[in-house]
């Protein structure tokens, strides 16, 4: 009820600053819904969304178990954190757009390319989650587990990942922030498909009811998956707790 | 299970750097389905003697010797129960072999049956200690480890989960390690006292108790408590 009013506001408030400002600069909201129908009665809304999507699904799982796996080790090994934290150090501050222009040019402006360097951008960040994460762990559940010799797998299931989940929830949720920004810089430098590339088209062809088409439906793609996946994910690692915050 | 001790020293360096001696020359040896109980003053480097017993910590000049598969149970002076797993989760993850006839007389006995399904959070201290004691008596432990199981609760109830204690040590026999710092607990559960040293702990006195833990009446008890009193003053 609160959101259908807050859509309602967003509506209203576009509507109003379209006719003040001209449909040049800001086409009211009809225009940019006809936008919409044209272009996915063409099939090429669902095509692009579609492409981008697979995208940010590759580079965010690569990213997440990479990193996973790397901030785990960095947590738990001390050469490990040593030996990879100026590395990290570099990565979490190199410019997205230095890695994709990079990435392209080193590689080609390929399928592969792309979703490593959004991959590459993503990364360090879960390193740096999961490492906290790790370091947090509870020695003496580690203990339990060693005392009552709980087979090493069983131990990393029922008394690990249980700790880790909110690191990985978190990490989860910047991270695909951070993608869904990412993945059309790379698309719109060097991908001939997508939303990054079909919103580079419009500014081109100064075509603002498609660059918002595209724009919008995109950011309702994001906030459906943002509420239907992740935050049911972020609930249910702490369902445990007595009173979830 | 027969359990060998023979620790020369344990020490380590504390955050200031200095090295500290926490336990000396601790020998003594425990026969199959032995109840000891050591008992000293807080902090004097019990709780780090059952922690190389239980094989946590290597790093002490001696040696420990017992089965190296021999199954343990323990626990620990807070029941470290894993909070996103219900009580019975819990025992079932450290007992994965006890079956549901086995786990509904534990949960009986420690009279957990309403619990099974609760998270650690939703319990009382009390409770969770239940839990813990529950845990360690389903893996079947040929060496069962008990450190401070019931401080902190009050009189009542620390008397009903000392009964239980005796009762399940009693259906089976189970080489039995208490740390305690409380007599009345020693002296009704215990087969052999253990006397502690301040730090660095060593071995004081050792007090065998002939008449068997059933048998025991009040008068028997006062006076093993007595003796010790006796004992603890003349050392002190």
């Amino acid at each position: 009820m609160v959101r259908l009013v807050s859509f309602t506001v967003f509506l209203a408030t576009w509507w109003i600053a379209a006719l003040l400002a001209g449909a040049e600069k800001l086409p009211a909201p009809p225009a940019v819904l006809a936008a919409i129908v044209t272009e996915a009665q063409s099939g090429a809304l669902f095509f692009n969304l579609g492409v981008t999507l697979a995208r940010v699904a590759l580079a965010f799982t690569l990213a997440m178990s990479l990193g996973s796996a790397i901030g785990y080790l960095m947590g738990r090994v001390r050469l490990a954190n040593r030996l990879g934290d100026p590395w990290l150090i570099l990565l979490l501050n190199l410019p997205a757009l230095v890695v994709i222009v990079l990435a392209y040019i080193w590689a080609g402006l390929t399928e592969a390319a792309a979703i490593a360097a959004i991959a590459i951008n993503k990364l360090p960040t879960a390193v740096v989650t999961l490492r906290e994460g790790t370091r947090a762990l509870d020695a003496a559940l580690d203990e339990m587990a060693t005392v009552f010799a709980i087979p090493r797998w069983r131990a990393f299931r029922h008394v690990i990942l249980p700790q880790l989940a909110p690191y990985v929830a978190a990490a989860a949720r910047s991270g695909l922030s951070l993608v869904w920004k990412i993945v059309l810089v790379a698309e719109l430098l060097g991908r001939p498909n997508g939303v990054g590339f079909e919103i580079g088209v419009a500014f081109q062809l100064f075509d603002i009811p498609l660059l918002l088409a595209y724009s919008l439906t995109f950011a309702a793609v994001v906030l459906a998956i943002e509420t239907g996946l992740v935050q049911p994910f972020e609930a249910r690692v702490v369902r445990w707790r007595p009173h979830a915050a | 299970m027969q359990l060998e001790v023979e620790i020369a020293s344990k020490a380590y360096t504390n955050v200031a750097g200095e090295r500290q001696q926490v336990l000396a020359d601790i020998n003594f040896a425990l026969g199959d389905g032995e109840v000891a109980v050591l008992v000293g003053p807080s902090g004097c480097g019990k709780s780090t003697l059952l922690r190389i017993l239980a094989g946590l910590d290597r790093d002490y000049q001696g040696r420990v010797s017992r089965p190296p598969e021999a199954r343990i149970g323990m626990v620990f002076q807070e029941p470290r129960l894993l909070p996103w797993r219900s009580v019975e989760d819990n025992v079932r993850l450290a007992a994965p072999e006890a079956d549901d006839a086995k786990l509904a007389a534990l949960f009986a006995v420690l009279e957990l049956e309403a619990h099974r399904s609760h998270f650690p959070g939703e319990l009382s201290l009390g409770l969770a200690r239940r839990v813990a004691l529950a845990r360690a008596f389903a893996v079947d432990p040929e060496f069962l480890i008990l450190d401070e199981p019931l401080a902190s609760l009050d009189d009542a109830l620390a008397a009903r989960l000392r009964e239980q204690i005796a009762m399940l040590v009693a259906s089976r026999p189970i080489t039995t390690l208490l740390v305690t710092h409380d007599l009345d607990d020693a002296v009704r559960l215990g087969d052999r006292l253990f006397l502690l040293s301040p730090r660095p702990a060593r071995i004081v006195a050792i007090v065998p108790i002939a008449t068997p833990r059933q048998a025991r009446s009040e008068a028997d008890i006062s006076g093993i408590k007595a003796e010790l009193a006796r004992l603890n003053l003349a050392n002190s």
